[in-house]
């Protein structure tokens, strides 16, 4: 232990403890901008200035660890000043927009000015302007990086993507793509990390809010909109609402109220996804072949394998996402049961994922004769239509999603947190096998427990194995989530040194709850949180296995026959290739 | 009235001289990697702060290409402004009046010529071509890229051993590079911009006198693989490469044809600047990994010789390291006079105890480089009368460290500058009994910057002597090498960087006899490369690391401070035999070096890229 004193205050902590944590601990909050925690610990910014008594130069509390009997201010005048100019300088290259920016009121920069009292600045203001593709679901605005380099290493670090790199040196230093290549011609997969744990609004989504403004608001059209697992649980993340508002219920009233004609339930499609995936596995177990099966229902860990080993597509499960398995019977299953012509339907999906509006816009996404999903919004963008909207859903009416396709298992909930799938497909597959139910808790084991560590993304993600047996075969499985660790797993299988037989994948730390289009928490990841809210709600639901959905007992008496069924495998599977057109 | 008065600067010129002299500091500490551009506006600005204003071209014109300069850097620039600078800086070299004006312009002209390419990646990409790389200004110019920020820490906190145990990481001669490495790692220290460069090669020495290297075991071994890898030359190259490939579990089988094994640290580096019983501690370590050695055993094409095919048979992977063995003639008349002698014969003979007797003799060694100096340094502790040495440029041109010209100066050395070989005399009975020389004066000065010598219109020069010392460049024994198949390049074994030999599979070279005679520890990077590389061929990855904890940081406020240099013998001590003369420093200066050293491992650009390499 070492014993320090911070403004006054006397405090031992265990050493190695940085500055910044030992302060903390007092509840002293040092203002940082561009540190994150184990991934970006190269103290840039220089916000989180400190003064030690004894030394003329100030050090960065992020990443200087204390020392016994060190006295430290955080606060001293000279500090305040430091800090001040800093943020100074930072805003004197930043485009201060605020009140057109996605990120005001959710913002590290715009607090921090406001707390340091910058209200006018002495610098001239000069700002960097690099081209991009505004086509492209990533838009990323120079005008407002500040150059923390956060997206640099959570891409490199966290997902193994190495899409950007610094640029230029001196003065003239930049953040760009890779070889300042379009992004469109880069491998980037989509999953949004960099835009989540971005500081500043320079990096979002791309705003396809004013389509959906025209839609709504045209008279021929009919909306229908899907609602995926993982947005229920961050739709109302906001200070001033009370616990318990944001129920499932409330969510489908508040779209009601936007004035979407059909709410639906993307969970019912997963539960889809089951009967159709685990067909597939049972047919590979038993043939052994193009083993291990993967998950197919992340587009970023699709398009990850698509562009870096295009070689083990084969091992990737047919079935398409969800959300895709949606879109294909929305214009034709749901059309005929509802009479509605597939032509006048604008089908509208709402994803905690960047990625799904790149993969919405494929080629080969079109198995209804029409493009089967053609909106995409994040979650945020969902959020920014119901403030735009003025709705304040405390006084909202809860309401059923509409049928018939709209009511999804616990099985189908949890396929927004990492393992979920695995599970999911677990219930149905026993019962498939051995033609018993197994209990619903029966395979837990895949879950990620850990209490602690999960706080940052680096940890968030991980590798996890589990061996059931079932009826005599033991089936190994794999469960991973972040797209380095992803390429950690592969690496393994090519070796030779892994041998599984399922594995999921999704790209984001932690699964969809903690995807690229979720919220926005500066220093802080709330995916377990997420994650634990799909595991209630999955314990509550009266139907807890994917096979049991009645609504999808009839999809398959009425329409599809048979998991992979000749009309199934039209509509609800694709050969993955990698496709680089995007709207 | 007063008519005149001395001239005193005031102070804003005194402080500017500072300045000067804080930016020249700066300047060497520049690291490699830098926009050429920005670099070349920077130069310009200076430049035309300098101008006195009075002529158009460079009052305006230097302005006016700085408006251009930041067009291209600002991405605003096309095809047109680059030629426009051109012809500017052109018209400006060409009208302008004084130096300060023409020299400016011819800066950005040689740039135009240096760098024409980056300047079209930014009007083209609208970026700079050059990618930063100063993570560690030391490690990144260190052949091996040995953890220097992080022995450097250890030595400071007295943990010898660690130290010895962190370099090996990388370099398995930590002895040899703490006595007789040319440091190029301290040539752009960063510490420069705030003094001067860190001592690296003495804080080196530090760790290996209190932690000799044959105390400090090797680290665990891979098992093995089963695989034999044939190493042609027992130098430094060839050992680095044998001891990290026995690491990996690879059995290396290394084939030397002298009597010892050390090659040219034995062979060439005399002994008073690297005790034997000091190279023994390195190979004793280096063996103790399970190297098998043949001494005595010669590859080559001639009877009783080991042919590379049959070792290329035998092995799963060869490398070679034969390093540069032969002499180079001098090609002047008499130069086949008894008492001619090659540097690398004369050192050879010392290698093997077999010292030749100069007792009362005149010695005139030939040449201007470190092996020069060394010859030199010999022959004065071999007993010679006098020693001079003949160079037919200036002593400021010689290749040799200055320490090292210094050295042979007051051991009493005398030096013939400017006098270039021009035949040499010998008596009745082929004895040599003079040099003869041809003095020049210094003249033009080339492209880079060399002054080159021209004939001075005086007669020939004599320089009575009884030895002469041909010092003037070693060639590589190749030939053999050739006849088996082998491509060369200038007589060198034609080597990728990534010590492939060009059309020989699992053949592998590296070292002085790849890059012609270099430095120890570019022979040891070249054998690091070439393990790792036949690693990979034999179809493994191997890692190679290293455990020990590096200290982090102290906060301790960065004071200018000098700089620790090593202390030697006094000169009449040292120049009668072939004791070592070189005194490590103390602990309490040790301390004081150590505590100089930035920590660029930890902060600047490797807080983001780079940094620190813990395995390779
Ligand atoms: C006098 C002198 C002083 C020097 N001082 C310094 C210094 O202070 N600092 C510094 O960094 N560098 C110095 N150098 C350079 C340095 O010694 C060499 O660059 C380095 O030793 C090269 O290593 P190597 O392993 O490539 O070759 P070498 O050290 O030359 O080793 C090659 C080995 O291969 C053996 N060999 C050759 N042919 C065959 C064959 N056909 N079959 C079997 N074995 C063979 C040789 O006997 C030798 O042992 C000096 C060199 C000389 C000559
Ligand atoms: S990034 Fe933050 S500070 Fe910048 S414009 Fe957006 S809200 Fe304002
Ligand atoms: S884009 Fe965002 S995360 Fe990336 S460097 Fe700029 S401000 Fe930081
Ligand atoms: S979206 Fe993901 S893959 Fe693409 S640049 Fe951002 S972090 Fe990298
Ligand atoms: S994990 Fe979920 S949110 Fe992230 S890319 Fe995959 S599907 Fe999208
Ligand atoms: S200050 Fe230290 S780390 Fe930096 S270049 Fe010099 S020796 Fe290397």
């Amino acid at each position: 232990m070492v014993n320090v004193k911070i403004d006054n205050i006397d405090l031992s902590v265990e050493e190695g403890t940085t500055i910044l944590e030992a302060a903390k601990k007092l509840g002293i909050y040092i203002p940082h901008l561009c540190y994150l925690k184990g991934i970006n610990e190269i103290s840039a910014c220089k916000v989180c200035v400190v003064e030690i008594q004894g030394k003329n130069k100030l050090v960065t509390a992020c990443s200087t660890a204390v020392s016994e009997g060190m006295v430290i201010f955080t606060n001293s005048a000279k500090v305040r000043s430091v800090r001040k100019s800093n943020v100074e300088l930072i805003l004197s290259q930043h485009d201060c927009l605020c009140a057109t920016c996605v990120r005001s009121g959710n913002c590290p920069l715009q607090t921090l000015a406001g707390h340091l009292g910058i209200y006018d600045l002495p610098f001239e203001r000069h700002v960097t302007e690099q081209a991009w593709d505004n086509n492209f679901p990533l838009i990323r605005d120079s005008k407002k990086c500040i150059k923390c380099m956060r997206c640099l290493q959570i891409c490199s670090k966290v997902q193994g993507c190495d899409i950007w790199d610094v640029q230029n040196t001196g003065a003239y230093t930049n953040i760009s793509t890779v070889d300042n290549m379009p992004i469109s011609n880069t491998k980037c997969t989509l999953c949004g990390q960099c835009i989540t744990h971005c500081p500043t609004g320079a990096l979002k989504e791309r705003n396809d809010l004013p389509e959906i403004y025209d839609i709504l608001a045209d008279p021929n059209k009919v909306t229908v909109v899907q609602i995926a697992p993982a947005v229920r649980t961050a739709w109302l993340e906001r200070k001033d609402m009370e616990p318990g508002i944001d129920t499932e219920g409330r969510l489908v009233a508040a779209l009601k109220r936007m004035g979407f004609d059909y709410v639906l339930d993307t969970v019912f499609a997963a539960d889809v996804t089951i009967m159709e995936e685990g067909t597939e596995l049972l047919e590979r177990l038993s043939d052994n072949k193009k083993m291990p099966m993967f998950t197919s229902c992340c587009p970023g860990w699709v398009s990850y394998l698509t562009m870096n080993h295009p070689e083990m597509l084969l091992n990737l499960s047919t079935t398409k996402s969800p959300q895709q398995i949606f879109g294909a019977l929305v214009k034709t299953y749901f059309a005929k049961k509802t009479g509605v012509a597939p032509e006048n339907i604008c089908s509208i999906s709402i994803m905690p994922c960047v990625s799904k509006k790149r993969e919405a816009a494929l080629a080969s996404m079109k198995a209804s004769g029409y493009q089967d999903v053609d909106y995409v919004l994040t979650t945020r963008e969902m959020v920014r239509l119901l403030r735009a909207e003025h709705i304040d859903p405390r006084g909202l009416q809860e309401m059923p999603f509409d049928s018939p396709i709209g009511d999804g298992t616990g099985a189908g909930v949890l396929f927004g947190v990492t393992g979920g799938v695995m599970e999911a497909a677990l219930r149905t597959a026993y019962k498939v096998v051995t033609g018993e139910e197994a209990p619903e808790d029966a395979f837990q084991k895949v879950r990620d427990t850990r209490s602690e560590g999960r706080d940052n993304a680096i940890n968030l993600g991980g590798i996890r194995t589990a061996d059931f047996d079932i009826a005599g075969r033991t089936l190994k499985t794999c469960v991973v989530s972040g797209l380095k660790n992803a390429e950690r797993l592969i690496k393994q299988i090519k070796r030779g040194e892994a041998h599984y037989d399922f594995v999921e994948v999704m790209a984001c730390p932690g699964g969809c709850v903690g995807g690229g289009g979720q919220p926005i928490h500066e220093g802080c990841e709330w995916a377990p949180q997420r994650g634990q809210r799909l595991y209630n709600l999955d314990k509550k639901r009266k139907l807890r296995r994917s096979h049991e959905n009645p609504q999808v007992q009839k999809l398959y008496k009425d329409f599809l026959e048979k998991p992979l069924s000749e009309k199934a495998e039209k509509l609800l599977h694709t050969q993955h290739v990698w496709e680089k057109n995007y709207r | 009235m007063s008519r005149l008065k001395v001239e005193t600067p005031d102070r804003v010129q005194l402080t500017v001289e500072k300045l000067y002299k804080d930016l020249e500091r700066h300047i060497i500490a520049s690291p490699p990697g830098l926009c050429p551009v920005d670099l070349q506006l920077s130069f310009l600005k200076v430049c035309q702060a300098q101008t006195c204003g009075k002529c158009v071209p460079c009052r305006v014109g230097l302005l006016q290409l700085q408006h251009l300069l930041e067009d291209v850097l600002n991405g605003k620039a096309t095809m047109k402004t680059l030629d426009l600078i051109e012809q500017t800086a052109k018209n400006i070299e060409a009208s302008a009046d004084c130096a300060i004006g023409y020299e400016a312009a011819h800066m950005l002209v040689a740039g135009f010529d240096g760098f024409r390419e980056d300047y079209e990646h930014h009007v083209k990409e609208g970026c700079c071509s050059v990618h930063a790389q100063h993570a560690i200004p030391c490690v990144a110019l260190c052949p091996a890229q040995v953890d220097i920020p992080g022995y450097v820490a250890l030595v400071g906190e007295k943990r010898y051993a660690d130290a010895v145990r962190l370099i090996r990481k990388d370099n398995p001669f930590p002895t040899a590079c703490a006595m007789i490495c040319e440091h190029p790692c301290e040539a752009r220290c960063r510490r420069s911009m705030v003094d001067v460069s860190i001592n690296i090669r003495g804080l080196k020495l530090m760790a290996v006198e209190h932690a000799h290297a044959n105390t400090v075991p090797i680290p665990e071994k891979c098992a093995s693989t089963g695989k034999k890898v044939a190493i042609i030359g027992g130098g430094p190259s060839g050992l680095s490469a044998a001891y990290y490939l026995e690491l990996m579990g690879h059995h290396a089988v290394v084939f030397e044809e002298k009597k010892k094994l050390g090659g040219m640290l034995r062979y060439g580096i005399p002994n008073y600047r690297f005790p034997r019983e000091r190279l023994d501690e390195d190979l004793e370590v280096i063996l103790s990994t399970g190297v098998e050695v043949h001494l005595n055993t010669r590859i080559g094409e001639e009877e009783g010789e080991i042919t590379l095919e049959s070792l290329n048979k035998e092995y799963d992977a060869v490398y070679i390291a034969i390093g540069a063995h032969n002499d180079k003639k001098i090609g002047i008349e008499g130069e086949n006079a008894q008492g001619v002698i090659s540097a690398v014969e004369l050192l050879k003979r010392i290698g093997d105890d077999d010292m030749p007797d100069f007792k009362g003799k005149d010695v005139v060694v030939i040449g201007g480089g470190n092996v020069a100096m060394d010859c030199t340094r010999s022959a004065i502790r071999l007993g010679a009368r006098k020693v001079g040495i003949a160079y037919r440029r200036r002593q400021e041109d010689m290749t040799a460290l200055p320490e090292e010209i210094e050295g042979a100066i007051a051991e009493g050395a005398e030096l013939y500058g400017l006098k270039s070989p021009h035949h040499i005399e010998a008596d009745e009975n082929g004895k040599v009994v003079a040099l003869w020389v041809e003095p020049q004066i210094i003249g033009p000065i080339d492209a880079w910057g060399r002054a080159r010598p021209i004939h001075a219109e005086v007669p020939l020069m004599r320089i009575p002597c009884d030895v002469i010392v041909v010092a003037i460049g070693q060639g590589i024994d190749s030939k053999a090498f050739e006849d088996a198949g082998i491509s060369l390049k200038r007589g060198a074994i034609a080597a990728a960087m990534t010590g492939e030999v060009e059309n020989a599979d699992g053949i592998f070279a590296g070292g002085d006899c790849a890059t012609g005679p270099a430095t120890v520890i570019k022979a040891i990077a070249a054998g690091k490369v070439a393990a790792a590389n036949i690693d990979e061929y034999l179809g493994y990855k191997h890692i190679i690391s290293c455990d020990v904890q590096i200290p982090e940081p102290d906060l301790a406020e960065k004071l200018p401070c000098g700089k620790v240099q090593l202390a030697e013998k006094e000169v009449g001590a040292r120049k009668n035999n072939f004791q070592p003369m070189e005194i490590c420093m103390s602990e309490q200066e040790a301390c004081q070096e150590a505590g100089r050293c930035l920590r660029c491992d930890k902060f600047g650009f490797s807080a983001l890229k780079g940094g620190r390499r813990l395995r390779w």
